[in-house]
């Protein structure tokens, strides 16, 4: 008892916090548990966020983030005094909202078309044709898309040829880039997309379909008012999700599937794109700090802005 | 209610089936056909250019099929697979100890934030969530493993960085906190610790989940380019998918085996068949588990 009370004194605010010594145990416990997480959380996700200062600062590798002079807005007024801050602001933007009425379209429709035939066999092989891409990466995907497109053998221009159609240097041509991604991205989340509205679709009750086909309602009709209706919230949901990460590019499918070909740049440099190339080939640092920074700022906006919409709507599908 | 709904629907496959195929049927499955060979194309041809002659390709270009079929790229790049086989022991080590560790860190840190006697559990979601919204990016990310952590060309920086996901802590959370609590309160009885409860009850119940996470763990870490890419430099620590964007910039890469020396490179056949000697193994395993991944996406609304 004394013994007890002497521990208890010791660590007087410990145990105000936990409650009993044998709650304040099995919390440490937990906590320590949970320490090889916080630690990696801490180091590889929080470490970068004070490390957005870099944005602020002249920044030179022998004097560190600390150690280097402050600059106040200057990268900013640099990055924005260029065309190019312009340009991947607009191309992330467009290319983000061509991805999302795209890939919304196409997953709603294939979805749909899923489940007419979702009694047969060959359902299963139409998942796995839709869902491969998942699992293949954008540097491998790149090699499929050099394929179609080489200046030297692509097949696409060979197909152009058989129409009569003169052939197209796709690399070298960046009006074409904007289609490409799109269909590149497509052919990359539509089977995820599907997936995910698919399990919305048998999620409706089948008595909504049973009463329609006793009303004698088309197939069509059915889509029309009882399925589009139903999955509305998820489609706007998710929308609003996708929305949230406008302000991120697909790094890999900007940067591998165009081949990083400065003639493209007006239409698939991308703010991630940008950033890396200033990091990592230019060694522009401030210019890439900056840039980084917006994206990380106006992004955080978005997804809290997204979220609070989200939340209002149907607080079950909010992140938080 | 459903038993209404039972024997209508009965009575509906029972008519479907005398009636095998209906036109508006045909039509989905013609135009769900269509649709799937679209996205297989681009694979065949790069499969089909692989299996291709070198002289016929510059004669004729890319084919769907092979053109004066040929498994000589193959045994070019085999002639001496050191590069290919080095890669892919790289990617295959990251990938294990990378999945492993992960998931064993990320389920050691969900099970405290899934027990509701737990006091920083508020504040501990908040500070894994937040993760999620907000990030540093690129620069200060590659300042960091660079110039602090001096993990630039060391493997570490190619499995450090994943370890800990917070959407898939927060999927295990989600999927602790519904074990049930007698469970666990029976072992705390019979005076099982913490660490204890968490080795013998909570991992053995939840192997489904883990098993999903895992998988997930498994495509991301095989399927990684970006940290080799800002990391990497040296050639013997290039994973797998790394070395690929390293042959589809420059070729001669190839060319610098030293067996090969002297050879002509087949180029175009060369640089198809390394990527399905890249890809083909995995995607075929990927494929194999394909309705775990479909599961963990319908329940998880995971993000690849």
């Amino acid at each position: 008892m004394t013994m007890q009370k002497n521990v208890t004194s010791s660590n007087g605010l410990l145990t105000k916090f936990f409650g009993s010594r044998r709650d304040m145990q099995t919390n440490l416990t937990l906590l320590s548990m949970a320490l090889p997480g916080i630690v990696l959380l801490f180091i590889f996700a929080y470490l970068p966020m004070v490390g957005l200062l870099i944005a602020f600062k002249d920044y030179r590798f022998a004097d560190g983030i600390l150690g280097s002079a402050w600059v106040g807005f200057a990268n900013f007024r640099f990055l924005f005094g260029t065309d190019t801050a312009w340009r991947i602001t607009r191309n992330t933007l467009l290319m983000n909202c061509l991805f999302i009425v795209v890939n919304t379209a196409a997953s709603l429709t294939i979805a749909v078309l899923l489940n007419e035939v979702f009694k047969s066999r060959m359902t299963k092989y139409y998942q796995t044709l839709l869902f491969f891409p998942y699992f293949i990466s954008w540097v491998i995907a790149s090699y499929f898309v050099f394929a179609l497109l080489s200046a030297q053998g692509g097949i696409l221009n060979q197909w152009l040829d058989a129409l009569g159609v003169p052939p197209t240097a796709w690399y070298r041509s960046p009006q074409y880039w904007p289609a490409i991604l799109t269909l590149a991205n497509l052919w990359n989340g539509v089977g995820f997309g599907s997936i995910v509205y698919l399990a919305g679709i048998l999620g409706i009750d089948p008595m909504l379909f049973e009463a329609a086909k006793m009303d004698g309602a088309s197939k069509w009709q059915q889509v029309r008012y009882i399925t589009m209706p139903m999955l509305l919230p998820l489609v706007i949901i998710l929308t609003l999700l996708a929305i949230g990460r406008i302000f991120n590019a697909d790094f890999g499918l900007f940067y591998f599937l165009p081949r990083d070909t400065p003639m493209l740049y007006p239409t698939t440099d991308v703010i991630d794109t940008f950033v890396y190339r200033s990091l990592v080939q230019l060694g522009d640092i401030s210019m890439a700090a900056a840039a980084g920074f917006y994206q990380s700022v106006v992004g955080f906006a978005m997804v809290v802005t997204a979220n609070w919409i989200v939340r209002r709507i149907n607080a079950d599908y909010s992140l938080y | 209610m459903t038993t209404v709904a039972q024997p209508a629907r009965v009575q509906g496959a029972v008519q479907a089936r005398r009636k095998p195929i209906s036109w508006s049927n045909l039509a989905v499955h013609l135009v769900l056909i269509g649709i799937g060979l679209a996205c297989l194309i681009p694979m065949l041809l790069v499969v089909a250019v692989s299996f291709s002659d070198e002289q016929a390709l510059v004669v004729e270009g890319y084919r769907l099929y092979p053109v004066g079929f040929t498994t000589h790229a193959y045994t070019y790049i085999l002639k001496n697979p050191q590069q290919i086989l080095g890669a892919y022991g790289v990617t295959a080590l990251v990938t294990a100890v990378g999945t492993l560790v992960g998931l064993f860190i990320c389920a050691l840190l969900a099970y405290p934030l899934s027990r509701q006697d737990f006091k920083l559990r508020g504040v501990l979601s908040f500070y894994v969530f937040f993760t999620l919204l907000f990030h540093g990016g690129m620069v200060p990310f590659y300042i960091l493993v660079t110039q602090y952590l001096g993990l630039k060309d060391n493997i570490l920086a190619l499995i450090a960085p994943y370890l800990v996901t917070a959407w898939y802590v927060l999927i295990l959370r989600t999927s602790f906190a519904q074990l049930p609590t007698e469970l666990l309160d029976a072992a705390r009885i019979d005076g099982a610790g913490e660490w204890r409860i968490f080795f013998r009850i909570v991992l053995p119940l939840s192997k489904p989940v883990l098993a999903t996470i895992g998988l997930f763990y498994v495509l991301r870490y095989w399927n990684d380019w970006f940290l080799a890419l800002l990391f990497i430099d040296t050639p013997s620590l290039y994973p797998l998918q790394y070395l690929l964007q390293v042959l589809m910039r420059n070729m001669s890469v190839l060319a610098s085996n030293p067996q090969t020396m002297g050879e002509p490179i087949p180029t175009q056949s060369a640089r198809m068949a390394m990527a399905v000697l890249a890809f083909g193994p995995a995607l075929f395993v990927f494929l194999m588990l394909q309705k775990y991944f479909v599961r963990g996406i319908t329940i998880g609304g995971l993000k690849g």
